[in-house]
């Protein structure tokens, strides 16, 4: 995409990069910049391909299945039975918040004309100049798809993270607190974080960051803003002595399939094209999972404990968000030592650092997001090396790529921290921030919402 | 009349209602309940924090029955829900005072 650059490294980095809007009136002359010449010359108009537009449709629902009902699910069960709808239905609502917001000025935000470093402007609010001929480029010269469709497969990426920074918080924040936060959040956090990584004029995406389908825009982002968020909010009363195990792994098992089955269309779907790219993310997105789920169990094994089930779905999870940046940028083994090492050190964080340092990160969107998003981050610098088996040329240097790597995750640390602690403290201003004592020990589902999730 | 109360292991439930139906025991009551002795709880562990959980899952049956049956019912029992491990229960017997059926309003033995 950019004459200066490795292209297979930018490919990797731009995930949803340059676009380019042909035929749409507007153009911004820096976006041009970037772009190879194919896109400067009064060139063809860019050939939708029915088979990846019908795969982008089909990846962006498979993301929405990951919130709804697949995070849902998976956190609900990990909550005492007196929340269980609470969780689920702030997981929802917020999504549905990012998604109005996303088409009012989010996508703009990221992914519109112009713009500097950390944020695109603001000449596609409200969706202007858009129609249902739009296209957005994919990663091959002259393939589009539609604008819309890459609109609506961004927008679900803002809304599931958003929902995974609530992992941390849930059982005691109220409702109006976190529809707050997460307006705020989204604005100051994850627009511009999305538009460094993945937009042509973005900060990591000039560093040449590799992120395939999101490691730093979302499980970084999402695990640091759920541990800063949870730091100011308090602990749950009663932790850690009083009894607060889930209520029902059954219910958190379920999940945990559709969070895996819904990962296809995150990891794959980055692609944004049905080809070889998708499917090289698509088998690093089984086997490096795979490999997770009993690493995590032979952990606990190994520390004299029993296999458990929460730990293969931890597992599950935290293979899924190792692999996410290094779905298209590693080989199949690759892969799987990274979902492996990843599953160990969530492992220790969730089990040991955690009680340690005392946070009560409730149900451990740090521990397994934020850790395993580092994890895969940085790693993803190291197997996309050529002579491990990833895609990257034979010139790839690694040393510069692992700086670069700990350079956009140390700076997407500071930037959703930062973030965090502002979008908290205007929820606090605004609603309060923490339901009653009251309500907290009756439980949020009665106090917040008026219901009980069984009766 | 006696009162039989007998704590149990939940598993063990079909085979002492079948020993009991057979010496002629009509009826009884079945609570599922939980409780501790000898026998300890169990350690729970979810992602590293620890639960122990010292009240252990079992079954309380109770049957009120005729004086002179009640040693059988203490006998039947006593073999059909022992498995030899701690744990297995306890069975205790009290006097009852009356006994009536509600239905018809029969008293002591016959409302039995």
């Amino acid at each position: 995409m950019n004459g200066t650059t490795d292209p297979g490294l930018m490919k990797g980095a731009m995930m949803n990069k340059t676009l380019k809007y042909v035929g749409v009136a507007g153009l911004g002359a820096a976006l041009f910049a970037s772009l190879p010449a194919w896109a400067q010359a009064a060139a063809p108009a860019p050939t939708v391909n029915k088979g990846d537009t019908a795969w982008m449709m089909t990846s962006t629902l498979l993301v929405l299945m990951m919130i709804v009902p697949g995070l849902a699910l998976f956190y609900g069960g990990l909550t005492r039975a007196k929340n269980m709808l609470s969780t689920m239905t702030q997981i929802g609502a917020v999504a549905c918040l990012a998604m109005l917001i996303w088409v009012m000025y989010g996508y703009t935000m990221a992914f519109g004309d112009g713009g500097n470093d950390f944020v695109s402007g603001f000449g596609k609010a409200f969706l202007a100049g858009i129609t249902p001929d739009s296209t957005a480029a994919t990663f091959t010269a002259g393939v589009a798809i539609p604008e819309y469709v890459f609109i609506c497969f961004q927008m679900t990426f803002a809304a599931i993270t958003i929902a995974l920074v609530l992992g941390s918080v849930v059982e005691r924040m109220k409702f109006s607190a976190v529809m707050v936060f997460g307006a705020v959040w989204l604005t100051i956090v994850y627009f511009p974080v999305a538009h460094m990584v993945w937009a042509s004029g973005g900060l990591f995406f000039k560093m040449g960051a590799l992120d395939f389908a999101g490691g730093t825009v979302v499980h970084i982002n999402a695990g640091v803003s759920a541990l800063v968020a949870a730091l100011i909010l308090g602990k749950r009363i009663g932790y850690p002595t009083e009894r607060m195990a889930p209520h029902s792994l059954t219910m958190t098992g379920i999940g945990t399939g559709l969070l895996w089955v819904g990962w296809f269309g995150f990891n794959a779907g980055s692609a944004l094209e049905a080809n070889g790219s998708a499917a090289l993310a698509m088998i690093n997105t089984f086997v490096a999972t795979a490999a997770a789920a009993l690493a995590w169990m032979l952990v606990e094994r190994a520390n004299g404990h029993k296999g458990s089930a929460l730990g293969f779905c931890s597992g599950i999870v935290a293979g899924l968000v190792a692999v996410t940046p290094a779905a298209g940028n590693s080989g199949p083994f690759g892969a799987i030592i990274l979902g492996a090492v990843a599953s160990v050190v969530c492992y220790y964080a969730v089990s040991f650092l955690k009680p340690k340092l005392g946070y009560d990160d409730a149900l451990d969107a740090f521990g397994v997001h934020g850790v395993g998003g580092m994890i895969g981050a940085i790693g993803t610098g190291i197997v996309y090396a050529p002579t491990l088996g990833g895609p990257g040329k034979p010139d790839f240097n690694m040393g510069h790529q692992l700086i670069v790597q700990i350079e956009a995750v140390a700076t997407t640390i500071v930037w959703a921290g930062v973030g965090t602690v502002i979008a908290i403290y205007v929820a606090k201003a605004v609603t309060g921030l923490r339901v009653s004592p009251e309500v907290e020990r009756e439980g949020l589902d009665i106090g917040e919402h008026g219901e009980r999730a069984y009766n | 009349m006696k009162l039989v109360i007998a704590i149990i292991k939940p598993f063990k439930l079909d085979e002492v209602r079948e020993a009991l139906t057979e010496i002629g025991v009509a009826g009884m009551t079945v609570s599922e309940v939980k409780g501790f002795g000898r026998q300890k709880g169990q350690t729970e562990i979810y992602r590293g924090a620890e639960y122990s959980t010292n009240m252990v899952p079992k079954i309380k049956i109770e049957i009120v029955c005729a004086s002179d049956l009640a040693d059988k019912v203490v006998e039947s029992i006593q073999a059909s829900a022992n498995t030899g491990a701690i744990g297995d229960g306890k069975i205790f017997v009290l006097d009852v005072g009356q006994a009536v059926r509600i239905r018809t309003g029969e008293t002591d033995e016959t409302a039995l």
